[in-house]
């Protein structure tokens, strides 16, 4: 930890009548892994392109490395690797000829370009696929490759935009590691993720974005401090749960309750919750409870406390996007 | 250095993924060979009278050429988002559109000599200009390949670029002198045609091989060497201004 490697200041971007970005403040320290939270639509991509350069913000000032790009995107560009929401890479090329390209964007040698993408395939366990088309790739091996592409140049700074999305299991988890491996290795990180759990694992510090605007930042263990002392139960029932958790609210008004997709109810206390009058209420109203499970509290609970945004409603964009979790 | 390794690796990826595949050599080919056999046989008259045919068909050879390869190699990289792989690159955008433009002009430099390759089989070409003619061709293909630049830029879809690109080259075909003189078109079109870069082309074309050109050289290319530029820096406004939000 040391420089300040991304300064923004006031950074506002407006579509139309959408306001995409509403004027953000924050700072990524060099080799910190910054986290930046937020649901779909909420202006974490259209950050990260003004941040790259492939936006022009409205207002604001945007530092990176100390250069001042808010004019001049690309005065700065040499010094970061970018990784889309989406592959961006050439169908046509394969793995090896796609990296070797990049490397040439960023104007390395032939040898070093060469060298380089085979020593990334390697360590992506892509070195089978390195001649194979990009186009005939799964989901999970063209993601590794696009991450690959981004930091064929080695920068300093990352952007990972949706890192993990809509890929496998297995996948989801190397990629997770090989981002902890690049932070560990001293690179910047600034990752984008509607994924509370990826976050927490990943981040240090994390910027919760909501409709434009950064409505909370602190580092993991800061923002994990406002669950201490909050009791959370999980019940699961045997039908849906429309209007169960009015039921439990009017019955239990200092109980906190939220159903959650999936056939279950979330209750969250100050106190201890006592588990005998919830279940029984619920099988008076016919939900015949199958669990009644004790959650340690996480960082969903302060997510879904500061925004006022139901976990559920990013559950249910993980599932749209077939977020591999 | 950067910035040419950059450069070069963008016109080698291109030549190799669009312009050196066997549909577009067969394009080059194919297309000016259908052009001259067509009007070859449309003029009804003989062998004497390709010299009069052959600037027509090698500016349509490059006009089509240059304005079809853009729609792909710029529309449809913008349309799959590896395009923006390239904006991300720490290269001036000048530079990227001239690496992205110049497999085009290559390719439209290539087409204008498929038909005079097939002439000089059947016609005696000694008598033409060669010193115009070449710097001629390459700026028809520089112009040509940036008015498909301006296009590409200025749609969403491959086949809007295509269906675009036909309001461009149609007209310009018919009123650029290249088949029949200016001079004959009705007064009321004339300052149309000189609004057209493939006018004054199709001026030094004529002029280098069949006839003298109706301008003077040196304004037929400071004019061409305008609208290069023109189109150039309104195709970089526009990409800056609608690609680049």
């Amino acid at each position: 930890m040391g420089d300040t490697m991304i300064e923004v200041q006031g950074l506002a971007k407006r579509f139309g009548d959408v306001q995409a970005v509403g004027g953000v403040d924050f700072g990524v320290e060099q080799g910190e892994l910054f986290g930046f939270l937020g649901p779909n639509g909420a202006g974490k991509t259209t950050t990260i392109n003004m941040l790259t350069g492939l936006a022009r913000p409205d207002t604001g000032t945007i530092r990176i490395a100390g250069i001042d790009c808010s004019r001049n995107p690309k005065a700065a560009q040499h010094l970061m690797g970018v990784v889309p929401d989406e592959s961006n890479l050439y169908p046509e090329l394969t793995g090896l000829g796609n990296l070797t390209f990049c490397g040439a964007l960023y104007g390395m040698a032939r040898r070093d370009r060469e060298v380089r993408a085979r020593d990334l395939l390697d360590q992506f366990g892509l070195a089978e696929a390195a001649d194979r088309k990009f186009a005939g790739y799964s989901k999970g091996m063209k993601r590794k490759l696009t991450i690959a592409a981004g930091i064929i140049h080695a920068p300093p700074i990352l952007f990972l935009d949706e890192p993990t999305t809509g890929i496998d299991v297995a996948s989801a988890r190397q990629i997770r590691q090989m981002i902890a491996d690049l932070n560990g290795g001293g690179t910047t990180i600034f990752l984008t993720t509607h994924y509370i759990e990826e976050a927490e694992r990943l981040c240090r510090r994390i910027a919760f974005i909501v409709r434009g605007r950064i409505v909370c930042i602190d580092s993991v263990d800061g923002l994990m401090l406002q669950t201490q002392g909050r009791h959370v139960v999980l019940f699961t029932v045997s039908r849906n749960t429309d209007g169960l958790c009015e039921e439990i609210a009017a019955e239990f008004p200092a109980l906190q309750c939220q159903a959650v997709p999936g056939g279950s109810i979330r209750v969250e206390s100050s106190e201890p919750v006592r588990v005998g009058p919830l279940v029984r209420l619920l099988e008076d109203r016919g939900a015949e409870v199958s669990e009644a499970r004790k959650m340690q509290p996480s960082l969903e609970d302060v997510f879904v406390r500061v925004t006022g945004i139901e976990a559920g409603t990013m559950k249910q964009e993980k599932a749209k996007m077939g977020g591999g979790k | 250095m950067n910035a040419l390794t950059a450069y070069w690796s963008i016109l080698a990826k291109d030549m190799r993924s669009y312009y050196l595949k066997p549909p577009n050599i067969s394009w080059g080919i194919v297309f000016p060979l259908a052009w001259t056999t067509m009007f070859f046989i449309r003029s009804g008259s003989g062998l004497e009278s390709i010299p009069n045919l052959l600037p027509g068909v090698m500016a349509v050879s490059v006009l089509f050429g240059t304005t079809s390869m853009l729609a792909v190699t710029v529309t449809f990289e913008k349309k799959g988002r590896s395009f923006e792989r390239l904006l991300l690159a720490p290269i001036p955008l000048e530079l990227l559109m001239l690496a992205k433009t110049t497999g085009a002009i290559l390719f439209g430099i290539a087409n204008a000599f498929v038909p005079v390759l097939m002439a000089a089989f059947l016609t005696d070409l000694s008598g033409v200009n060669w010193a115009t003619l070449v710097p001629a061709v390459v700026l028809i293909a520089v112009s040509s390949t940036f008015l498909g630049l301006f296009i590409a830029v200025s749609v969403k879809e491959v086949f809007e670029a295509q269906t675009f690109s036909n309001f461009f080259r149609f007209p310009m075909i018919f009123l650029c002198g290249l088949f029949f003189p200016v001079e004959q078109l009705p007064v009321w079109l004339r300052p149309l045609s000189y609004v057209l870069p493939l006018t004054y082309g199709a001026d030094v074309l004529h002029g280098s091989i069949h006839r003298p050109p109706h301008m003077p050289l040196l304004l037929d290319f400071g004019l061409l060497l305008a609208f290069c530029a023109a189109l150039f820096v309104v195709s970089l406004r526009n990409i800056r201004r609608k690609w680049i939000l």
